[in-house]
């Protein structure tokens, strides 16, 4: 399946998605994320491996990244959500994927998202009684040096 | 009717072959370093002496200077005595080894009893270690070793057994004159006797493949983790004496011996033995380790039925 | 009365809690697991992650592309050339540049070579841990040596060759360094016998690993596992022949699977892929077009505002950058998406019930770097 006729057939079910032009990847509103994941991982192609879950600090708001890959029809797709900058939750996906236990770790203990129903929310990286959330654009610590 | 003479030259024997304990334990630990370079590889000690024969020598040194720690809440007595009865059984068992045509300690008519029984002292050892260091791994680790030692005696026996049948005599130079026109390791159920003797004997002085009581890479850390200095080399020296006797054992009942032409017999009894110590640290350097589990089980549901088996074919044999 | 020892009421055995590292001869790194331990059998495994962690994404942020490069070398540091290559290729993707062929031929007779090295040194330690103290060990580094002298020839170093670059590579491979490849490849053919031979028959290995750790495929899948270990519990993937980038289409070589998915599968599978490799490079030395291998890119690189994803197949899985570009001189986000990190994730399901000697076999044939997980 084209990518194209992938994504028309995505948004004719989930029609509050977008898609950027240079990367391809989709966004969906924070409501809509889990039933998209659920659909996405029962479609046929099956997207049966969460590839990456990362964050990226825009400063003005935090944006989830999920990258979703699928054997079958040999496709990415880049699914992010706009966490806007305070509340930082999401629902977690473990369900669907176990490698999100780990990943989604991560990004928590990076950039402070909360997923719910995690079964295990906890740093992964850094140590366990680690303040701050490092790699947020406004993080410091007295022992941060930047490159000048 | 012992003379004073006997006396004297039992007692000048001892303590050659006490001398030769000593060199051979410094002599096996130079070997083992050598042959496990050179199957790797690589060359081992080159520097301390003509291709590093003098590297234990350096060893005894250092060790004997090494500072005695003691951990606080050991049970002191039993921890103190622990490396002795690792060497001491063994040493004992060298008085009835037959080194030559004439050339034994005390020919014993029950000799290689004598040797069994001496030789499961061993298992003390490791028991006391591992008590004694109030560690618990050290004592989990002490447990197994001991479990192992005491199952692989079993199929040991056995097989020592299928060979005095046949040669009529618990004396070990009688053993070596009833193999005066063949070999025992020739005959088809002895063969598989020396099979079964050498496996047993390679689970008795925990070598690998059987040697979870020394594994480094497993979660525990030995029995003897709390020996330090003197105490630890006596661990280890007690490990070579053993290796060294049960292939003089091997080679008295199975490979005749002190027996072969031409050279003097000291010279053939010790070729056979430090062959067989060979094969044993071949297969040391060669083997993945054997788990806990698949130790026991090996000992118990195959080495001892089929060391049963044998006894009783060998006994058919000998009915004819 | 015959009742199991479990469920006599006379004998009560309790759990106790064991920390296996973070300093411990077999985890391969500063690892930290914490057991829980019914007698010998594992009932719980917890894995605490971090102790390598050296904040690369967070330096990335304050670097040039180019100034990154080395930072990649020390993600997994046995086989530092893939890491190289697979974050300069998504560079290059974020860049839309392509490279000349002789480029990307010179880049795959590294990265296989890099395979072969990190294989080698996989195998070893993974002997070792089972108790084939250091003789698997030592030939494979005797093995490596050769790979590494190659490499020192090639670029300077031994370990961290910082030795790709944007738009090429840094040095051209000379006529001698292409002879002693070709050298390498007969000596090796060889040598991988020497391997068959010690372990793969011998009945003490095959006791310790055949049925140990046994990963069904919807487990791999589902945690993401990428590499020899998924392959070997029966999934055909491998980006070089499903997904093909610098050109892999253009070489023959079979992608090696295993059905079952135990510890011998996943050694198996290491040791047939050096085979495959032997082929890859011999090919590719063959076929090695004339050129300039290196593109002239400015002193300074300026992405396009956009965002890349790129992964490469790296001996322990599928290496991925993800690169958020601002237009400035420095990534505005990196993410490594590295193979060790989901590799290990699935290590808890894998030991629960079997025993503490099975869990060092497991984590050995999972051949997992410290590295490259804590980042």
């Amino acid at each position: 399946m084209q990518p194209d006729d992938l994504f028309n057939l995505v948004k004719s079910k989930f029609p509050d998605i977008t898609r950027d032009e240079q990367s391809r990847a989709v966004t969906v509103p924070q409501s809509r994320f889990f039933s998209l994941m659920s659909y996405l991982k029962g479609l046929d192609p099956a997207f049966d491996n969460l590839h990456c879950v990362t964050a990226v600090d825009w400063k003005d708001h935090v944006e989830v990244v999920y990258i979703l890959y699928s054997f079958a029809a040999r496709q990415f797709l880049t699914v992010k959500v706009n966490l806007g900058n305070n509340a930082l939750e999401i629902e977690s996906v473990e369900s669907l994927w176990k490698s999100a236990d780990w990943l989604e770790r991560e990004v928590y203990d990076l950039f402070g998202v909360k997923f719910r129903n995690h079964p295990n929310l906890q740093r992964i990286l850094n140590p366990d009684d680690w303040q701050g959330y490092p790699l947020r654009k406004d993080y410091t610590h007295k022992d941060l040096v930047r490159k000048p | 009717m012992v003379t004073l003479l006997d006396v004297i030259i039992r007692v000048l024997v001892g303590i050659a072959v006490l001398g030769f304990l000593a060199g051979s334990a410094m002599f096996l630990i130079w070997l083992e370093r050598k042959v496990s370079a050179h199957i790797q590889n690589r060359y081992g000690p080159m520097r301390v002496g003509w291709h590093g024969v003098l590297q234990a020598v350096a060893d005894a040194v250092k060790l004997l200077l090494k500072e005695n720690i003691v951990p606080r809440e050991a049970d002191k007595l039993v921890w103190w005595l622990a490396p002795f009865f690792a060497v001491v059984p063994s040493v004992m068992a060298f008085a009835v080894v037959p080194f030559g045509k004439h050339i034994i300690v005390q020919d014993l008519n029950i000799g290689i009893l004598y040797i069994t029984a001496v030789t499961s002292i061993c298992v003390l050892s490791v028991f006391m270690a591992g008590w004694g260091s109030n560690n618990k791994y050290a004592m989990l680790s002490a447990m197994r070793s001991a479990a192992q030692i005491i199952s692989y005696e079993i199929p040991l026996t056995i097989a020592v057994v299928t060979v005095l049948m046949f040669a009529n005599t618990l004396s070990m130079q009688g053993i070596v004159a009833s193999q005066a026109h063949r070999w025992f390791i020739f005959h088809p159920s002895l063969a598989l006797a020396f099979l079964i003797y050498m496996i047993s004997a390679t689970a008795e002085v925990n070598r690998t493949p059987f040697d979870i009581s020394e594994a480094e890479s497993e979660l525990v850390a030995g029995f003897h983790t709390e020996y330090s200095g003197m105490k630890f080399a006596m661990f280890f020296i007690g490990e070579y004496t053993n290796v060294f006797i049960v292939s003089a054992i091997a080679t008295t009942l199975f490979l005749g011996g002190w027996q072969g032409p031409l050279l003097p017999s000291p010279i053939w009894f010790l070729a056979k033995t430090y062959t067989l110590v060979f094969v044993l640290m071949w297969v040391r350097w060669t083997f993945p380790r054997v788990r806990i589990d698949q130790l026991m089980g090996f000992a118990w549901k195959v080495l001892t039925p089929i060391a049963l088996a044998n006894l009783a074919i060998a006994g058919l044999l000998l009915l004819k | 009365m015959s009742e199991t020892v479990k469920e006599s009421k006379h004998l009560a055995t309790e759990d106790f809690l064991v920390n296996m590292g973070p300093q411990h001869p077999s985890t391969h790194g500063v690892l930290y697991l914490e057991l829980q331990i019914d007698g010998e059998v594992v009932v719980d495994c917890t894995v605490h992650l971090g102790y390598l962690h050296r904040s690369m994404e967070k330096i990335a942020e304050s670097r040039t592309y180019t100034q990154f490069i080395p930072f990649t070398d020390r993600l997994d540091y046995i086989a530092s050339m893939n890491n190289n290559l697979a974050y300069v290729l998504a560079v290059e993707k974020l860049l839309n540049m392509e490279v000349p062929e002789r480029a990307k031929y010179i880049r795959i007779i590294i990265a296989e070579l890099g395979r072969i090295g990190s294989h080698l040194l996989g195998i070893g330690t993974f002997a070792q841990d089972l108790g084939a103290f250091a003789t698997p060990l030592f030939y494979g580094f005797r093995d490596r040596e050769q790979i590494v002298e190659i490499f020192d020839e090639l670029c300077g170093n031994r370990l961290t060759y910082n030795y790709m670059r944007i738009g090429g590579v840094q040095f051209d491979l000379t006529k001698e360094l292409v002879d002693k490849t070709r050298k390498f490849v007969q000596y090796m053919r060889h040598k991988v016998d020497d391997y068959e031979w010690l372990l793969s028959g011998n009945a003490i290995f095959l006791a310790r690993t055949k049925g140990i750790g046994v990963m069904p495929k919807e487990q791999a899948i589902s945690y993401a596992v990428t590499g020899p270990n998924l392959r070997g519990s029966g999934v055909k993937w491998d980006l070089r022949k499903d997904e093909p980038y610098l050109g892999y289409e253009k070489f023959q070589f079979d992608v090696c699977t295993r059905e079952n998915g135990d510890s011998w599968d996943r050694y198996k599978v290491r040791l047939d892929e050096i085979r495959q490799s032997l082929r890859i490079i011999e090919q590719a030395v063959d076929g090695l077009p004339e050129g300039d291998p290196t593109v002239k890119v400015g002193r300074v690189i300026k992405p396009a505002v956009g965002e890349a994803y790129m992964r490469a197949e790296s001996p322990r899985g599928e290496l991925g950058f993800y690169i958020v570009s601002d237009g400035s001189t420095n990534p505005y986000r990196l993410k490594i998406r590295s193979p060790s990190f989901s590799n290990l994730a699935v290590l808890p399901e894998l030991v629960r019930g079997l025993k503490v000697a099975d869990l060092v076999c497991i984590l050995g044939s999972l051949d997992i770097i410290m590295g490259e997980i804590d980042r």
